[in-house]
Parts: structure tokens; sequence; C-alpha cells
């Protein structure tokens, strides 16, 4: 698929050169990782291949391509309730961990009282959480909510708070020099300049929150990629187990790679993107 | 055309007027300021004074607390002892109403191209975005910035960037200009060139400014008026009044044998 884009710089000059230009810089990034993974697959492979490996603890990657292609329909459909469940708790796990970071950086006294509990919530394992919430939200998809937000609230919240205290203070004084509000330095400054604090905080919780949503589903649910790879595990479906695993991996990946995507498109002035070390 | 951009201009940027009455625009009299976290007295007895349109220069040893001294005049800071007014006014509100400060570093935002940059003072004196904009553009013309309004601070040379950076704090629209060590990032080629262009600008617009540097020759080509300060703590050594008419050109006024003199008053007066 690569190779394709690559020729077509040949055809059609300006535009394309640079799509050319670009899929090359990825191939060359990318192809030591690619190696590494086609290794692996293949060691696994010859590993499954060993007569001594039974089949039920080791499926091999033939086995998991046809457990993908043979039920398909089901893991897609289970895949989607998982995503849903995914997107939806970063989303109230960006809506509240943004309102917080911001409230506790204008409220000095509510950045004292609130630093330590944060701290502290993170201490509390989502395994033991995940029922108490299924007994307090029921079924259905407010427990996995409750969790993915939770496991995502942290990252978010904290690198954001960094990110707004972390500003040149010679750029406040400069802004207070001009007479600005507290609330135009906030927004003309502060925000902006803590932004790429935010997308570290965004990549590790958009990474996670497909662990949260596996913890959710484990402790209660009648749908879901988690829920699959539990029941597979029960019913010793082990090439499906590794169907979940490898879609629930693909996920987390994707997310990743949209988080730092929007990263480029929103702070192309951040050293972290390709258009800030080019000037 | 460019005529009546320029006649447009001098409306678009207004300045706001202080008190007809006074003529003497900064007063600092018996000025202390120590800094308590490591016990280090910045400034101490400091008087002076600066009249309505005049440029004054302080030069002295790094650390002899001349950007202590620009943040008193700004209303950033309050003098442990002593008092400091702008146009008459000590409360901190009046001094950072009257006076527009550049710090040492550009500070441009890099998220915002140049005319944003340069339109954030309008911004924070609470104008919208595009009216501020528009009230910024002419300036760009008529202080050599042409055609460089929408590119990003990063893309910008050292000078280019001090230029927008002066461009914003001329836009605060303050009667009183603060310039904390404007050229100490340039190299000395570019560093020439700006102060032209600066002596040029002041000519343009003429505001009262109060320059702090550590280059006597900068001090003496840009200022009415250079003092000397000691070493820290500091106050007024000596205050040597530059009798050459503004804008001066560069290369005959550094060989004048006035400006020589000068340059000899004041070296002399910054070693004792």
């Amino acid at each position: 698929m690569l190779s394709s884009t690559e020729l077509r710089p040949q055809g059609d000059g300006g535009g394309g050169a640079r799509i050319g230009t670009r899929a090359a810089w990825i191939v060359r990034r990318y192809w030591p990782s690619a190696l590494l993974l086609f290794g692996s697959i293949a060691a696994w492979q010859a590993l499954a291949s060993v007569p001594a490996v039974d089949d039920l603890t080791l499926a091999s990657p033939v086995e998991v391509a046809g457990a993908m292609r043979a039920d398909g329909t089901l893991l897609l459909a289970q895949a989607q309730v998982t995503l849903v469940e995914v997107v939806l708790g970063l989303g109230v796990a960006f809506a509240a961990g943004a309102a917080a970071a911001v409230a506790m950086h204008l409220a000095r006294p509510l950045r004292e009282a609130a630093y330590p509990l944060l701290v502290a919530s993170q201490a509390i394992p989502i395994v033991i959480l995940a029922p108490l919430f299924v007994l307090a939200f029921d079924y259905g998809i407010g427990p996995k909510l409750a969790i993915v937000a939770l496991i995502c609230f942290f990252p978010i919240t904290v690198n954001l708070l960094d990110g707004l205290r972390g500003v040149d203070p010679e750029l406040l004084k400069l802004m207070r020099s001009l007479g600005a509000s507290r609330l135009a330095t906030l927004r003309r400054v502060e925000l902006p300049s803590a932004l790429p604090s935010l997308f570290s905080g965004l990549r590790v919780a958009s990474t996670v929150s497909v662990i949260g949503a596996v913890f959710g589903e484990w402790a209660g649910a009648d749908a879901g990629l988690g829920r699959l790879v539990l029941l597979g595990n029960n019913q010793l479906e082990t090439p499906r187990v590794y169907a979940g695993i490898v879609i629930l991996t693909l996920m987390a990946v994707t997310m990743f790679a949209l988080t730092s995507l929007a990263e480029r498109l929103l702070v192309p002035w951040s050293a972290g993107s390709a258009g800030g070390t080019r000037a | 055309m460019p005529a009546e951009g320029a006649m447009q201009t001098k409306l678009e940027a207004p300045m706001r007027e202080p008190a007809p009455s006074s003529e003497v625009a900064v007063a600092l009299d018996g000025v202390r300021r120590r800094y308590a976290h490591d016990d280090v007295v910045a400034l101490d007895g400091l008087d002076l004074r600066v009249r309505r349109g005049e440029v004054v220069a302080l030069v002295g040893p790094s650390g002899c607390g001349k950007s202590t001294l620009l943040e008193l005049v700004a209303g950033l800071q309050e003098p442990d002892a002593g008092t400091v007014a702008v146009w008459g006014g000590c409360a901190a509100r009046e001094r950072l109403e009257a006076c527009a400060y550049m710090p040492q570093r550009d500070l441009l935002l890099p998220w915002r191209s140049a005319l944003d940059n340069a339109a954030l003072s309008l911004e924070c004196r609470g104008i919208r975005r595009g009216e501020a904009r528009r009230r910024a553009a002419p300036l760009f013309q008529r202080f050599g910035l042409a055609s460089f309004e929408r590119s990003r601070p990063q893309a910008l040379s050292g000078g280019m960037r001090q230029r927008v950076a002066f461009l914003r704090t001329l836009l605060a629209g303050s009667p009183v200009l603060l310039l904390d060590e404007p050229f100490a990032a340039l190299d000395s080629i570019t560093r020439g060139s700006m102060q032209e262009w600066l002596a040029g600008a002041l000519a343009n617009e003429p505001r009262t400014v109060v320059c702090v540097t550590h280059d006597v020759e900068e001090a003496l080509f840009l200022a009415d008026r250079v003092a000397v300060l000691s070493g820290r703590p500091g106050r007024v050594v000596t205050e040597i009044a530059v009798d050459l008419s503004r804008p001066r050109p560069r290369r005959e006024t550094l060989t004048d044998p006035t400006f020589v003199s000068y340059r000899e008053r004041a070296l002399e007066a910054l070693e004792c």
C-alpha cells in the first residue's frame, strides 16, 4: 500500500511529490517496528507449531486469523460496543478533567485541598472498584463509562494542571503589564501554552481507556470485546480470545495515533510535532 | 496612498494623553528595593526624574537592579522605601495604566501570527480581535514589517521579532514606554540597525521612554539623557545630557567628537 503512494509522484508533480516524501518518511521511520512485529509473528507461529504446545494454550497467528474471518461479524459488533464505551468515557474524562484542572489552577485553596485526593484516587485498584460501580450503576454502559472516565481523568487533569502552572512567568508579567484580566490571560496565554502538556495526558489516557473498558466489562456486561474475551476463555475458544486481544490492541493504538494526529493539527508550534522542528 | 495611510495610523494607534499640566512623567525618590528571599538590596537611595517626551537610558553593570527599576516604574513591583510616581500617580494601577513595558525577551506567542502578536495589547484592553488586527495592520507598513503580518514568530529573524514586540508595546497606547535591554539578544550588526530603526520609530511616534541597556554606545545614541547606575545596590552615579538632536545618523554620530567625549565620561563613571 505504501509503495503505491510512493509511485504516484512521478505521475502528478508537486502535490504528489509531497505525499511521496511523506510516505518515504513513514517507511523510514517505521520499518524497524514493522520488521520487529513480523519477526514476532513469525516466532509466534513457529512456537505454536511445535507439537508439544497445546492448541488450547497458544493459538497460532494462522488460527487467530481464521477466527477473525469466521467470527468477523460477531467481533466487529462487540468491538463497536467497546469502542463506544472508550470514546464516551474519554469524553467524560476530558470534560471533567479539563474543568477540574482549570478550577484547581484558578483557585489555589482548591488545588491544595484536592491535589492529594486526586493522587490518592489513583492508588485505588480499578479491579476492585469495577464491581462496586456495577452495583451502583447497574449493568449497561453506566459503570463502563465511570471506570474509563476514572482511569483517564488522572493523566488528563494532572498534565493539564502542570501545563497551566508551567507557563513562563515572564509571559504572565507581560500580560499583567498589558492590563489583561485573569480570564484573558487564561484564554490567550495559559490554555494555549498548556496544550502540548494536555496532549501528553490525552495520549496516555487514550491508551489506558481501552484497559478501563475491558475491566468494566469483566465486572458485569452483556456485550463488548472484554466480555467476549472472558467468555471465550471460559469456553476454551483460544483463537477467538486472541482475536479479541488483537482487536483491543489495534483499538488502543488507533486511539493513540488519532490523539497524536489531533495534536499535530491543533498544536503545530509544539516541539513534539513535525512542523515545529522544521523551522 | 502611502501618505494617507500614514496619516490614518496616527489615529489608529492613539496614545492616552496624560494630564496636560504635568511636565514630569516619571519620578523616583529615595527608592529602595530589597529581595527578601536572597537578602539582596537591588536599589538603594535612587532618585530619577524623566520629563515628558524625554528618552532616558539607564546604563550600569550587570545585576545593578536596572530591570528591577523598570518593573517598579511599570507597577509590577513595589518599592520597600521611597516613592515611584508616573504622572504624579503612585498607585500600582495608575503606573500599570500609564506605562507600556517591553521585556528583555520578545515573548511572542508561537501560536499567533506576527500581526496577532502585536494586536495582543489591544485585545487585552477589551478590543475584539478583528478590530485589533485592523488597527495594528497599518503599523506593520510604517515600521518596516509589511508582508510579515501572517508570519509565525518562529519564522522571523531576531531583529524582526523585536520589531513585532516593540509594536505590541506601542499599541498598548501608553504615554510611557519602558524598554528592558531591547536588543541585548541580537548580534552586533543587527543591533546597530535596530537602534537606528528604534530612533526612527520614536521620531515617528514620540513617547516618553525609559530604556535600560548595558551598552554605553546604545544608550548615548538613543537617549536625550543617560543615567549611569552604580553596582549593587544601584543608585544614579552621574547623569549625562546628550546635546544632539534626535534621530541621529548612526555612523556620523558614533564618530562625532562630542559623542566620543560623552562616551569617555560614561565609561569613566561606570569604572568607579
